[in-house]
Formats: structure tokens, sequence, C-alpha cells
């Protein structure tokens, strides 16, 4: 048997704007499946909110199924919750305790502003994509898919460091609020590539300066990213991209 | 391209330069601490060592403004980054916790300013106290050098400074422990998972014996009234 009648003491950031002082707020949920996603125990608290004239919560989400980057919210000091190698949609409330108090609260981070509620603007790392984070190439028709070879190896670290969905949870749980990680995982992904060789050092500088132009913080080891990291990807992206940057300014 | 000095100053070339100077120091306290380790060697040893340590005039000058500059250079990357640090989160969590394995943020990691910061004063001190200490001159096979080791022994009779160190050894053993592994991931650029394991077990060794073998030393001259059978007289 499931159990459908779980209760929980919630405490949310409320935030109207980013202009405006946000205060946390308190609300008891009951009737909460334990099958229920972390985010469908917030649809069930919004409905009642809504039902009751009060505002719901804002957070953000859109897959709901660990695809797509966009849920992002620290849940008892975690970013994504308690369950490693999870983002907080595929969080199911049985991982948490009948009764239990939750807090829940946006990214922070300078670098990531509250836009409303739980939701920031992480539009820092489309501007860290925007400065190298592609490969340049000619559109048209697609060129066979052979012609170019790839290690078996190489291919699987590439998808590995690839994987990355971009969602922000290194940025939120480092202490420096650094967005190596992040950065990282997308330079290790390119650079391993016969496609993303040729732009690799410009990519490397590029993308390391938009990360320190964006506000994000230094890298001090503590690791925390590699441990949040919704899909696992490992401190060695940020190895892979000191090691590309220092390539760059020293070769010529 | 940046020059090498933009580099230099990049958030990957700062958190380089702070493991190559972290290194450089590591290395100093190795030599530091097999050097102090001469004064449970023959009765003079230590006298000896020290005193050759002198002799090399304008080197040791050199060596002495090198390192000081390697320790700037250490410090001064740390508080800026700690400084930035709180810059980048102006609004904190309300509660906020670690994962745990595979992260590596621990006591260690996160009072880095803090023991780095006790550690600087610390040298300060330290120096004063030995380098600029009172000595007696004595004559060992007939070359006069200074009693270093009486300096050394005198010191330690007294329990607020053999507290003061063990005290600050045990910090630096904290520092090492976050020290070690992250200047070593910084500059091997390696931080596979296995590595990590691998490195932070070395670099938490390294951290415990430096801060043992320190602290023992004004600890066992303290225990033993500057008498025990390993001081030899
Ligand atoms: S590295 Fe991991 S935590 Fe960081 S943005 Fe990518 S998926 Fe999210
Ligand atoms: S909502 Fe798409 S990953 Fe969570």
């Amino acid at each position: 048997m499931s159990n459908d009648n779980m209760q929980f003491d919630l405490k949310i950031w409320k935030q109207e704007d980013g202009d405006s002082q946000g205060a946390f707020q308190e609300y008891h949920m009951e009737g909460v499946s334990e099958d229920m996603s972390f985010l469908e125990m917030l649809d069930l608290l919004n409905e009642k909110l809504i039902k009751n004239g009060d505002e719901p919560v804002e957070f953000d989400y859109d897959c709901r199924e660990g695809i797509c980057g966009a849920c992002s919210l620290v849940v008892n000091g975690i970013a994504h919750g308690p369950k490693e190698e999870t983002p907080v949609c595929e969080l199911y409330m049985r991982e948490f305790e009948d009764g239990q108090e939750i807090v829940i609260e946006p990214w922070r981070a300078a670098a990531f502003p509250v836009i409303k509620d739980l939701v920031v603007d992480r539009s820092a790392f489309d501007r860290i994509m925007a400065a190298g984070g592609y490969i340049s190439t000619k559109t048209g028709s697609a060129p066979e898919a052979n012609t170019i070879a790839v290690d078996k190896e190489d291919a699987d670290k590439a998808f590995d460091y690839a994987t990355c969905i971009g969602c922000g949870a290194c940025v939120a749980a480092c202490p420096n609020s650094s967005a190596s990680l992040f950065t990282g995982a997308k330079i290790s992904h390119l650079s391993l590539l016969p496609q993303g060789k040729h732009e690799r050092k410009e990519r490397a500088v590029r993308m390391v300066e938009q990360m320190e132009k964006e506000g994000f913080g230094d890298c001090s080891n503590h690791a925390e990213c590699e441990a949040v990291c919704p899909v696992g990807i490992s401190i060695s992206a940020i190895a892979r991209m000191r090691k590309e940057y220092m390539r760059a300014v020293t070769e010529s | 391209m940046p020059s090498l000095v933009d580099a230099a100053r990049s958030q990957v070339g700062r958190k380089i330069l702070s493991g190559i100077t972290g290194i450089l120091l590591g290395i100093f306290i190795i030599f530091h601490l097999i050097g102090n380790l001469t004064l449970f060697g023959s009765e003079q040893a230590f006298n000896i060592y020290s005193h050759t340590l002198e002799s090399m005039g304008i080197f040791l000058y050199l060596f002495e403004i090198g390192l000081v500059l390697v320790f700037l250079v250490h410090a001064y990357i740390g508080v800026a980054i700690w400084l930035r640090k709180r810059k980048r989160r102006p609004v904190g969590y309300e509660k906020y916790s670690s994962m745990g394995d595979p992260s590596k943020q621990t006591f260690s990691s996160r009072s880095m300013i803090f023991t780095g910061i006790i550690l600087l004063i610390f040298t300060v001190t330290h120096v004063a106290t030995f380098k600029y200490g009172d000595t007696q001159m004595i004559t060992v096979d007939g070359t006069q050098m200074k009693d270093l080791k009486a300096l050394v022994i005198n010191t330690f009779q007294n329990p607020w400074y053999v507290i003061y160190y063990i005290v600050v050894m045990i910090l630096l053993g904290f520092h090492l422990r976050h020290g070690a592994w992250s200047a070593f991931t910084s500059l091997t650029m390696k931080g596979g998972t296995k590595t990590s394991a691998v490195v932070y077990t070395v670099g938490t060794i390294f951290a415990v014996l430096m801060a043992v073998g320190f602290l023992f030393i004004p600890l066992y001259i303290y225990a033993t009234g500057g008498t025990g059978a390993l001081i030899a007289s």
C-alpha cells in the first residue's frame, strides 16, 4: 500500500519580482501521495491556493522527465533535493518523511537573479554558450555520417559531457557560485570531437571569459557540483576546461 | 588570445597559480620539518644545520625573498577569491547542506580562508620568535654559531607557546587536507572519480603527517622538560 496522505510543512521563498525583497512563507500540505513527484506536490499546493483565491507559487519546469534542465529548486539545502543524480522533477515524495518540514528556495547566485518566487533568470548560461559553445559548419544537406571517424572512447566521453542539461544546480550548490562544471562540460564535450577541435582555443578562452563576466565565482575544488549534478557530470570537466584554456594561452 | 598576464589573472589562471604556490609552500614545509627533526639528532646537529643555512649568505636572502613572494601571492589569491565569493551570492541560503560523496566539501574546504589567515599571522610570529629571537653564541668544532637549539627548547618550556603551536599545527593540517587535493586537482588537470579519491586520500595522509610532525616537537620538548631521550645533550 502506498501512503496517500502524507503531510508536510513547506517553507517556500516568495518574491514578487527582481526588485522586491522576498521572504519565506509557510504552507501546510495534506493529502500528498508518496508517488507524487516533487513538482506534482507543488501543483497540488497551487491548485489549493488558486481555489482559495491566493497567489500560487511560481516555479520553473518544462519536460518533467529530466531532459530539459528547467526545473531548479533547492530542497532542504540541496540543489535538486536529496536524491543523487536526480533532477527535482524526478524526485518523488517517498524520499521524504511524513510530517517533515521542507524548505524550498531558488538557485542563489548573483548571476541568476530571481524573476519571481522560485524562478531565476539563467540567461547567463545562454550567453556563455553564445560565446563559444558551438561549432561553425556549413548548413544545407547533411554530410555523410561516416566521413569523419570518431574513436569510440572519445565519442563516449564526449557524450557523457554532452548530457549536461544546463540546469545550473552546479552553480546553486557551489559555495562560490562558480559555473565551472557547466562551462567545463560544454568545453569538454566539443573539444573531444573532431568537429569541435578547430575552434577549441577560441572557444575555451571566450567561454571562460564570459563565465567571469557574468559574475560567476571562482572554483575552489569543493566538488559539490559533481555531487548535485542531476546527470552526474564529473569534475574532470573542470580539469579539461583548465587544460583547454592553458593550451589556448600557451600554444600560439 | 589573452596575454600570459591576463591568463594568470583569469579564473583558470588564478586557480593554477594558487596551486603552484601552494605546492611550493608544501615542499618548503616538508624540508622545514625534516630540518626541524635534526633537533633529535646529535647534540649540535640542529645548530650546525641552521648555521649552514645562515652561512649561505646571499643565496639564503634570495631564497627567503622568493619564499615571501610565493607566500604573498598564495595569500593574495586566497583572500581575493574569498572577497569575491561574497559578491557572487549576495542572498544566501536559509538552509544549505552538502550532498556528501563525491563532494569534497568539508570543514577543511570551507575554512581555508580562516586557517589561511591564522597561518599567515602565525608565520610572522614564528619568524619573530626564532629568526629574530635572542640567542647565545656557542663554539662548535671551532666555529662560532647561534645556539638556536637552546632558544627552541627554552621557548617550548612556556605552556602557552606550546598550546599556540599545537593549535596552529592542527589548523595547518586542515588547510593542507583540502589544499593538497585542490592543488593537485588544479594542476594535474585530472578529476576523474577514481583519481579524485586517490588524490584526496594521499592529500589527507600528507596533511596528517605534517601536522603531527610539527606539533610533536613542541609537545615533546614541553612534556620532557627539554631533556627527553630523543634530545641529545
Ligand atoms: S553540469 Fe550538471 S548541474 Fe551543471 S548545469 Fe549541467 S547538468 Fe546542471
Ligand atoms: S523539468 Fe525538465 S529536467 Fe526537470
